[in-house]
């Protein structure tokens, strides 16, 4: 088996170093919607709905809902160790920037290529925001 | 981000940890947005509350030492002893409160424990630059005064306070405050139910993005102008808007659009609002509680729920609450009107917001409240939204309809 490792620059918001399975959603992301004990996803029509998003590197275009909600709902999942390790986003704004800051997770955005067509669900992905780097591993065929 | 000499020395932990902590995250924020510096703001408005997060993020700050540099007004949470002396509120979330109301205070904040600070706590002026979270409060305070600011996180405008700063970005910045949906409004506004439907219909047709509206004729009052901030942003996410003319920043529609073409243009018929009227009554018949003040009622409501309850008695099976701040309850009691209303069997209680967990006794009942944001919050099995005076007349006879 041979593997395939790709290095992009990216922007860094929150710093700090984050590694594990990449999770990648199309949809916003509200932290509220999941079940703060283990991480998976309790929003019904929500594309990850039932996947869980512990430990793993997260890919999501933005957040969503209200500042209150989103705060708390990533602070939860962090209270019980289940929050992610990581976060590659395309649009920032305010809320999710205090709530990444508040749980102390990596948050970049800016990356040299789109993140939705670089990473898959699966991959290995590295981030190293003080360093601004994204590094993925694929898994080779 | 351009950083002065002393933001740097604040970083390097220099005037302590709580105050590091506050400039870090503006940083952060600032980063995000590419913002070139930092500006100077002259209040703020911290929308705490008795959760978790917040409770974290105000005593890491207090314990590192950090006190509010600017005035620094906060949001209710709730009158811990009031509910107390009624209720069992649970141990651990009555402590979570005390906790948060306590660190606050030592943090240097004004303990307004108000979501309309900005009539009697903490007061912007025209062009002021400042830091108000609150969702209700941030268009209030960018449209019908005229100061400048974001739609800030709890934690990012307790921040500003501490550092007297906020990244310049967002509506700081001249062009982002430009209109994006034109409004025609093409209904008789009447009251302030009026503008709660208005707030709420807009809200849920535009989402995101700074209205501008036509057809609107008459000065809107201050409870009007609250009650359609607060209800779009239940809906929809609106930190700015203009009644060109009669809000202040711009005197033509086209002024509000600094020349641009709106991305979008929708109008609002009495059909619409009859309509969102109709979505937000849930249910009828008999009820358990009536909810108002969310957001907090200014003196000038408190009189009308005393006028409308003046010598009738609340149903026995009817819990009627008002919330205001106690700012308002002061002139209230001193008017009579906190008289009035208890007489009648009704509370009026201060410092307390209605997504808080001291409403746990109502948690499977079923209401009546004039506001759409109250009903949102789901702390309650039903709360049917219907104007003030039904309210009062539904706690009277114990039903609606």
């Amino acid at each position: 088996m041979t593997y395939l490792e790709i290095a992009l620059k990216c922007h860094k918001i929150i710093g700090g170093y984050g590694e594990g399975e990449a999770l990648v959603s199309h949809e916003p992301i509200c932290f509220y919607l999941t079940d703060p004990k283990t991480g998976i996803v309790r929003e019904k029509s929500h594309e990850l709905a039932g996947k869980n998003l512990a430990n793993k590197v997260l890919i999501f275009p933005s957040g969503k809902a209200s500042s209150v909600v989103q705060i708390d709902g990533l602070f939860k999942l962090a209270l019980h160790n289940v929050a992610p390790k990581a976060m590659i986003v395309k649009d920032v704004e305010t809320v999710l920037v205090v709530s990444a800051f508040m749980v102390k997770v990596p948050l970049v955005d800016r990356l040299e290529k789109d993140p939705f067509e670089v990473i898959r669900t699966g991959d290995f992905v590295k981030v190293d925001a003080e360093k601004g780097i994204v590094t993925v591993t694929k898994q080779k065929a | 981000m351009y950083l002065t000499r002393e933001e740097k020395r604040i970083l390097d932990g220099e005037l302590g940890e709580g105050t590091q902590k506050a400039l870090e995250l503006l940083v952060a924020i600032g980063d995000a947005y590419d913002a070139e510096k930092m500006i100077p703001i002259s209040r703020a408005h911290a929308a705490s509350s008795g959760q978790e997060g917040d409770l974290y993020f105000v005593e890491l700050l207090a314990s590192g030492g950090a006190r509010c540099r600017v005035p620094t007004s906060t949001n209710p949470v709730y009158d811990i002893k009031y509910f107390d002396s009624l209720f069992e509120v649970p141990k651990d979330e009555g402590e979570v409160a005390r906790r948060v109301m306590e660190a606050y205070k030592r943090i240097g904040a004004i303990l307004s424990w108000s979501c309309i600070p900005y009539m009697a706590e903490n007061i912007p002026l025209y062009g002021e630059t400042v830091a108000f979270s609150e969702s209700s409060a941030t268009p209030y305070v960018n449209s019908v005064i005229g100061a400048k600011t974001n739609r800030e996180a709890a934690q990012s405008a307790l921040a500003a306070g501490i550092i007297g700063k906020t990244p310049k970005y967002g509506l700081h910045i001249k062009e982002n405050r430009r209109g994006t949906h034109f409004v025609k409004v093409e209904t008789l506004l009447k009251d302030e139910f009026d503008y709660t439907l208005l707030g709420y219909y807009v809200g849920k047709r535009i989402g995101y993005g700074i209205p501008v509206f036509s057809g609107i004729t008459r000065q809107p009052s201050t409870e009007e102008f609250i009650n359609f901030c607060a209800m779009s942003n239940v809906s929809g996410a609106i930190s700015m808007f203009y009644i060109p003319g009669l809000t202040v920043e711009a005197s033509t529609v086209e002024e509000a659009f600094q020349g641009d073409t709106p991305k979008d243009k929708i109008s609002v018929t009495d059909r619409d609002l009859k309509q969102a009227c109709e979505e937000l009554q849930t249910a009828s018949g008999k009820i358990d509680f009536v909810m108002l003040g969310c957001p907090h009622y200014t003196l000038k409501q408190v009189e009308e729920v005393a006028r409308l309850l003046n010598g009738k008695k609340i149903h026995k099976d009817v819990a009627f609450w008002l919330c205001t701040s106690a700012t308002t309850r002061l002139l209230a009691e001193r008017n009579g009107y906190v008289d009035i209303i208890e007489k009648s069997g009704g509370h009026v209680v201060v410092d307390t917001c209605i997504d808080e967990p001291c409403w746990i006794a109502y948690k499977n009942q079923v209401g009546m409240t004039d506001s759409p944001k109250c009903a949102y919050y789901r702390r309650f099995k039903e709360a049917i939204v219907g104007r003030r005076q039904d309210c009062v007349e539904a706690a009277v006879k114990g039903k609606w309809r």
